[in-house]
């Protein structure tokens, strides 16, 4: 019978190494089905985070062959054959156990986005928009959260000490979403220059590159993002004048129908990463976000 | 005792898919001090996978459309066996829900004057389903998930609880659990407990469900002495993968069919028009040209069989596979190729190419796919208060996919991301007003924690046992060959003796490795919770002798008019042992009854 070898990273954050696990080949099967059959066989303790198993919910990221994949996509037959398969952990987050990494920077970052500010609805209580006005928004919110994006950004994988003022690709186009929104009001443009460190990206979309979704971050995002901060840094004057311009268009009745009150998000409090280690032990994904 | 990390919350809530973020927002918008718990990382709820879209009659392409035709659609959908008042509530409240995601950053598709598109699906009369192409969920799950971040809910993430405990009072008081990265204990103690923990399908060989479906919060409240209803309605979803084997049983949107697709069996005909049944007579089509020309125009042609409930399709294609009609890989054909042109297909089915080109290599706009029915959703459940989602035990509340009756014995497609939406509001809204200005004794009794804990942490020191994956297996055998879409007596009865078998052999587990995020102690802990899940539902199959909706018995073909009547209700004795009771539904109210003595088009 044919055999595939899988080189699994086994460890913890006192260190690791691969462990080599020859298990029977089957037809068919992606990654995380080998890995699936190793736990219910040679190595019932084996970590790995995993939902879906269709490529929608983004848990089961992994660097495969030095590549960051999922491994609920990728299939066997399509890695070389008569080479091991070799599964790490994401190397830009700490790891937790085995292929299981603490993922917690993308939920603290995640925090300090300050959410939709919705203009005014219609007379009749809800939004018209055309198709061709949320397709940008659309796909940006096609993305599943795997932080491949954000694994393979050099900014953050090889300086540790970056991860306090930059976002990262999964959060620029978070931001990117919310600033091409046809409802929004807000401007993060100066928290994103100066907090979130858009600057930092040298746009060699590594990022796009390995998108599941295959969302343009880099062209679609990012590029028009640093523009749009580079107009308002440029010519503050201007982007006043357009902001003042809208906003005297809303009545008052407009401005009070607008959401109800968004709590004060975190970022207005706590400008940088938020001290996450503040409530109890700092399991992986974060504790408890501290209550705003 | 050792000292345990503990956590106070006026509101807990157990579950972040659709229903316990929804729950989570309304609780926390109301001033009440909030936690949010989840198995897995935020965002990655089952929710995330459902795709056709949420059912709610907002009229946006068919001005006919409102709440009494969906209330309608729902109840002749789950043939009557739901709870009215739950699927009033739905009905008239889902459009708000829907609007309400639209005001938090939702991205709904839309129609040519930029309101939001709907889709056909199902049992739906009118074209009723809000959707993002067939990623639907994702979008629902990302809107409640940056909604919940931006108001700053507690969220304790990779966190499993094992169990509800109740102070002197009778009242949930506080909930047992791990944190998954450490296998560290932790409590929580709060005035109102809210279960939002989906479903059970990880029971089940082929199943459209993920790990974290293990029936946790069924088990968790029937424990607690909640009563249960309906176990034995499971739906199985009739188009899931069905090669490779690999992702057998991974769903395939209905919205295929509610796009044009048809399904075929190994002959090329569309069979689905051979399995009409008479409650659906009147309002289906009979001939080809009819129901093709119905996408356009729905006044005056009747819909494609194809679009009939789950239930009926289900067990059609269960019928053609075992008349030996089916496809290659023991399931029939889906086309939408010779339908829809490519463009349109990639356009509206984005993930159903992907899914199909990455994992079997098929490209839907050229081929068909090969589909068969997947187990995918729990219709019974947590019995609750239709207004409140209170369950029969104080300080419970239930909401998703874990409360039972909203959708009968058969769930319409997209009438679970509307319930989610729906009810999870009320749930936290409720949990909310009773935890308000309420003084409960939210001390943890450490005999019982210590209880729970020594149960969950027995495999761990145990040597020479079975491996919890091979009770696992062993367990989805029997449901997938026992308790599966078509039922007889002897087989239910075998299956519940192999069940006792299995609470022995899961009683007596190793586990290798230590207590951090170490999945093969994970899985002995949701082992009685699944073990539990599954005699419930296998228990209820036994009792229920006639075929309604998700429950077909091979040896009780009909649907039988006094069971119509009744739910079936089950709790938790004394002795631990699950009884069983016949008890009435709740009775409709004549104004109500009359919508289903008109004119079914």
């Amino acid at each position: 019978m044919a055999e595939v070898t899988m080189q699994v990273w086994r460890g913890d954050t006192a260190g690791g190494d691969f462990t080599e696990y020859v298990m029977p080949a089957v037809e068919g099967e992606v990654v995380l089905d080998v890995i699936h059959r190793i736990q219910a066989g040679p190595a019932p303790d084996l970590a790995c985070r995993w939902n879906c198993k269709a490529g929608k919910c983004g848990s089961c990221s992994a660097e495969i062959n030095g590549l960051p994949r999922l491994m609920c996509m990728t299939r066997m037959d399509q890695l070389p054959e008569d080479e091991p398969v070799v599964v790490a952990p994401m190397r830009t987050f700490p790891v937790i156990r085995d292929l299981v990494t603490d993922v917690s920077f993308n939920y603290t970052m995640a925090r300090q986005v300050p959410p939709l500010k919705p203009r005014a609805p219609e007379a009749d209580g809800t939004y018209r928009m055309q198709q061709i006005d949320i397709e940008r928004g659309q796909e940006f919110r096609k993305c599943i959260e795997c932080f491949m994006c954000q694994d393979v950004c050099h900014v953050i994988r090889d300086h540790e000490d970056n991860k306090a003022r930059y976002a990262g690709p999964r959060l620029f186009i978070r931001y990117m979403e919310l600033e091409s929104h046809p409802l929004d009001t807000d401007d993060r443009r100066e928290l994103l220059r100066q907090g979130m460190g858009l600057g930092m990206c040298n746009i060699t979309k590594c990022c796009t590159e390995v998108c599941p979704e295959h969302i343009k971050i880099t062209d679609n995002g990012i590029i028009p993002l640093k523009e749009r901060v580079v107009d308002a840094s440029y010519d503050p004057v201007a982007w006043l004048g357009r902001k003042i311009l809208r906003r005297t268009k809303r009545s008052a009745a407009e401005a009070a129908a607008e959401a109800p009150a968004q709590a004060a998000p975190t970022w207005v409090d706590a400008p940088g990463p938020a001290d996450d280690t503040a409530e109890g032990p700092a399991p992986a994904g974060g504790g408890p976000a501290p209550d705003a | 005792m050792p000292p345990y990390e503990n956590h106070e919350y006026d509101v807990v809530v157990i579950g972040a898919g659709g229903a316990g973020l929804r729950a989570a927002i309304e609780a926390k918008e109301l001033g009440q001090h909030t936690a949010l718990v989840c198995k897995s990382l935020l965002g990655k709820a089952h929710t995330v996978m459902a795709e056709g879209g949420a059912a709610a009659a907002m009229g946006n392409v068919w001005p006919e459309d409102n709440w009494k035709v969906h209330f309608r659609d729902t109840m002749r959908g789950g043939k009557m066996l739901n709870n009215w008042r739950m699927a009033q509530i739905h009905a008239q409240e889902a459009p708000d829900r829907i609007y309400e995601l639209e005001r938090w950053g939702a991205l709904f598709d839309r129609t040519k004057d930029g309101r939001i598109l709907q889709r056909d699906f199902g049992g739906h009369r009118y074209a009723r389903l809000a959707h993002v192409g067939d990623r639907t969920g994702l979008e629902l799950i990302r809107t409640l998930q940056q909604r919940a971040v931006a108001m700053g809910i507690d969220v304790f993430m990779e966190c499993k609880i094992l169990r509800l405990l109740k102070n002197a009072d009778g009242a949930v008081s506080a909930a047992v659990g791990y944190w998954r990265p450490t296998g560290e204990i932790v409590t929580f103690g709060a005035k109102a407990f809210v279960l939002a923990t989906g479903s059970i399908g990880k029971s089940w060989l082929y199943t459209s469900n993920s790990w974290e479906s293990t029936g946790d919060g069924h088990a968790m409240a029937a424990w607690a002495g909640a009563d249960m209803i309906d176990m034995e309605c499971v739906q199985f979803h009739p188009t899931g993968m069905v090669w490779p084997l690999s992702v057998r049983g991974i769903l395939v949107t209905e919205g295929v069919r509610g796009d044009g697709g048809v399904l075929r069996n190994s002959e090329g005909r569309r069979f689905m028009f051979d399995y009409i049944p008479p409650m659906f007579a009147a309002e289906t089509a009979d001939t080809e040209a009819e129901a093709d020309r119905w996408y356009d125009d729905h006044i005056n042609n009747r819909r494609p069989p194809e679009l009939l409930p789950r239930d009926e399709v289900a067990r059609s294609i269960n019928s053609e596979v075992k008349a030996g009609r089916g496809g290659p890989h023991g399931g029939v054909l889906l086309d939408i190729a010779t339908r829809r042109s490519a463009e349109d297909i990639r356009r509206r089915l984005p993930s159903m190419y992907h899914q199909f080109m990455e994992l079997a290599g098929v490209d839907i706009t050229a081929q068909p796919m090969e589909v068969g029915p997947t187990c995918h959703y729990m219709m019974g459940g947590v019995r609750v208060e239709a207004d409140t989602e209170a369950t029969t035990v104080p300080g419970l509340y239930a909401a998703g996919e874990v409360a039972g009756g909203m959708h009968g014995a058969n769930r319409l497609g997209g009438n679970s991301l509307s319930d989610l939406l729906v009810f999870g509001r009320r749930a936290g809204l409720a949990a909310a007003e009773y935890a308000r200005g309420r003084t409960v004794s939210t001390a943890v009794d450490d005999g019982l924690v210590a209880e729970v804990v020594a149960e969950a942490e027995a495999p761990l020191g145990r040597d020479g046992g079975e491996s919890p994956y091979e009770v696992h297996s062993a367990l989805q055998q029997v449901m997938q060959e026992l308790v599966g879409i078509i039922r007889t007596e002897d087989e239910l009865v075998r299956a519940l003796d192999e069940l006792d078998t299995l609470d022995e052999r899961a009683r007596k587990l190793s586990v290798s490795g230590g207590r951090a995020y170490n999945p093969g102690w994970n899985l002995s802990t949701d082992l009685p919770a699944m073990l539990a899940t599954s005699r419930m539902v296998a228990k209820g199959a036994l009792e229920r002798r006639e075929s309604r909706g998700g429950h077909t018995r091979e040896d009780y073909p009909a649907a039988d008019p006094e069971l119509g009547k009744v739910n079936l209700v089950q709790r938790v004795d004394a002795d631990g042992a699950f009884t069983l009771t016949p008890e009435p539904l709740l009775e409709m109210p004549d104004d109500l009854q009359a919508l289903f003595e008109e004119a079914p088009h």
